[in-house]
């Protein structure tokens, strides 16, 4: 596979959060407005990009049965720097992302991709798979943000977007305006992907998945087939 | 000799004309004398409330379905349903928009994209207030309007007051001794239980309320066992936890100053989102009073009827796997699964 193919498939193919639906937890809940998107989105880059490319270079002295825990430990360093590196230069950032930056340590998309690519994948390669999805991820919230933004504040990166007779939909801003959003975004990706397939006269695509490194849905047929 | 033929079916034989659309607009019709009420003592607003509601109800419906694909659903009657009651849960001041919105909400989301009547997991017309709740939460704790009151109890309260607060607001802000002295003596009990008081549109008179509820029974169009053990869980619960000890609370308050009679007998009895066994149906009231309890008393709104609803919606199809009928045929005479 070439570096651009491994770049590439994070902005669309598998876009993390409405493709993988990984890492929804920052997606939930850091997405208020774009700006917060978009700065979440910077640092899982940082963090995605370096423990990518640690990970791909330390992966053949790592013990396979200590794996996840050598994962976590270089995520976590990353994450104490990106934390501190906030703190340092972007402290209002800092302060409207709250618990949710150390909370990146336990993000899917970093362990996700470190288990299922970066320890098997060679360093160049690695980073830019590392690259391609962070930068997917940063789209997808900046995406989510500027739409709750706009109808729940009537605004576009902190400016406003529409007169003043408008009357903001909060309902937009609060939790459940982002599941709603997101399961609409959902919804919109599905239909657009089956629609492409039957356009190009394919089978209909897998749903919302890109099963990368998780076998739930094989350990789930030849269940099926042990007790049939 | 020309042979005579009988025509074979497939049973049941014996069948009465009930519809789903029969069902929907008896329901409709159950509803209706709240909303003359209502017009009468909040003003014709109330109406117009409600025309937005059903008609922003039945276009969605028409236009999601279209959208979707699927056969055209309006005239079965649930579309409008589901309008009359999300407006019956509204404060009779709020902006025109809002049912608007929130008719939009159930009908889309809560109810068709779970694939339409029948398959919705919650009662539409409740996660529509529950959406109105989060997305306009100043018009739906704040849009009350003071009743206008007919000459015999014309001296309950002040004529010239706006906007005031409910019953339960009162007795959950102020105390106990507050609502007595606003509506504790005879005028004000009458004014509850008729129904001459502040709140949302559908829910202010008992009477009527119990009057299409047991039209409903009668019909055999809903059972007993979700209004009873509903209201039985109320009461006992309001009595056991008073705000000034054990056994001590008041019961008569809390059954009558809220919504729980429109919850009881119309929300909570809706066959899609509530379990069908007996026995299930009636520990699905008995928990919907007992959360409902538990939001009044505990939690931070003054009235919990449409969370205690909505979360024993979520527990519907798991009663209905607990509460299983009893096997008619004689027990299984080898273990289940293998072959004999």
């Amino acid at each position: 596979m070439s570096i651009v193919k491994e770049f590439t498939k994070g902005l669309w193919k598998e876009i993390p959060p409405f493709r993988l639906v990984l890492g929804l937890c920052p997606t939930l809940a850091v997405t208020k407005t774009a700006s917060d998107g978009m700065g979440m989105g910077a640092a899982v880059i940082f963090v995605l990009v370096l423990s990518n490319v640690i990970i791909s270079l330390v992966r053949k002295i790592i013990p396979k049965k200590v794996r996840i825990a050598c994962f976590i430990v270089i995520a976590a360093s990353l994450v104490v720097s990106v934390e501190l590196l906030m703190q340092a230069y972007a402290y209002p950032l800092y302060q409207s992302l709250g618990i949710f930056v150390p909370l990146i340590v336990v993000n899917c998309i970093i362990l996700g991709r470190a288990e299922a690519f970066a320890a098997k994948n060679p360093v160049l390669m690695s980073a830019a798979d590392g690259l391609g999805m962070g930068i997917g991820f940063t789209l997808s919230l900046t995406f989510l943000g500027a739409l709750r933004e706009i109808f729940g504040y009537g605004k576009l990166f902190g400016s406003a977007v529409f007169g003043p007779a408008f009357k903001p939909f909060t309902f937009m801003v609060e939790a459940p305006g982002a599941f709603v959003c997101l399961g609409l975004i959902l919804a919109a990706m599905n239909y657009l992907a089956i629609w492409q397939s039957k356009r190009a006269g394919l089978p209909e695509p897998a749903i919302a998945a890109s099963c990368g490194g998780c076998r739930a849905c094989a350990i789930g047929e030849s269940k099926q087939i042990v007790e049939g | 000799m020309a042979e005579k033929l009988w025509r074979v079916t497939m049973s049941p034989h014996l069948r009465d004309g009930t519809s789903t659309s029969s069902i929907m607009w008896t329901v409709f019709c159950a509803l209706l004398p709240q909303l003359g009420l209502s017009a009468w003592v909040f003003g014709p607003r109330v109406l117009l409330l409600a025309g937005v509601s059903i008609g922003s109800a039945l276009l969605a419906e028409w236009a999601v379905r279209k959208a979707m694909g699927r056969d055209n659903t309006v005239t079965d009657g649930s579309a409008a349903l589901t309008g009359l009651l999300l407006a019956y849960v509204l404060p009779p001041g709020v902006p025109l928009d809002l049912p608007f919105w929130g008719a939009v909400f159930s009908v889309c989301i809560a109810k068709q994209l779970f694939g339409g009547l029948g398959f919705n997991f919650f009662n539409p017309a409740l996660m529509g207030r529950a959406f109105l709740a989060v997305g306009f939460p100043v018009a739906m704790t704040t849009a009350w309007i003071m009743p206008q009151f007919p000459g015999f109890l014309s001296s309950l309260a002040a004529p010239d007051a706006v906007a005031t607060a409910t019953p339960l607001y009162v007795l959950k802000h102020a105390g106990l001794a507050e609502f007595l002295r606003e509506f504790g003596n005879s005028r004000g009990w009458a004014a509850l239980i008729l129904g001459f008081r502040p709140g949302c549109i559908g829910e202010t008179s008992p009477v009527l309320l119990l009057l299409g509820g047991g039209w409903l029974l009668y019909k055999r169009i809903i059972t007993w066992h979700v209004p009873a053990s509903m209201l039985a869980a109320v009461a006992l619960l309001a009595w056991v936890f008073g705000p000034e000890g054990w056994f001590t609370g008041p019961v008569l308050p809390h059954l009558f100053s809220g919504g729980l009679f429109l919850g009881a007998f119309f929300m909570a009895t809706d066959y899609v989102t509530s379990p069908s066994r007996p026995r299930a149906k009636l520990i699905f009231g008995a928990g919907c009073g007992a959360l409902t309890m538990l939001i009044r008393l505990k939690g931070g709104y003054p009235e919990g009827v449409c969370y205690a609803i909505l979360l024993m919606n979520c527990l519907s199809p798991v009663l209905d796997d607990w509460i299983r009928p009893r096997r008619f045929a004689p027990p299984l005479q080898c273990e289940p699964g293998k072959k004999p």
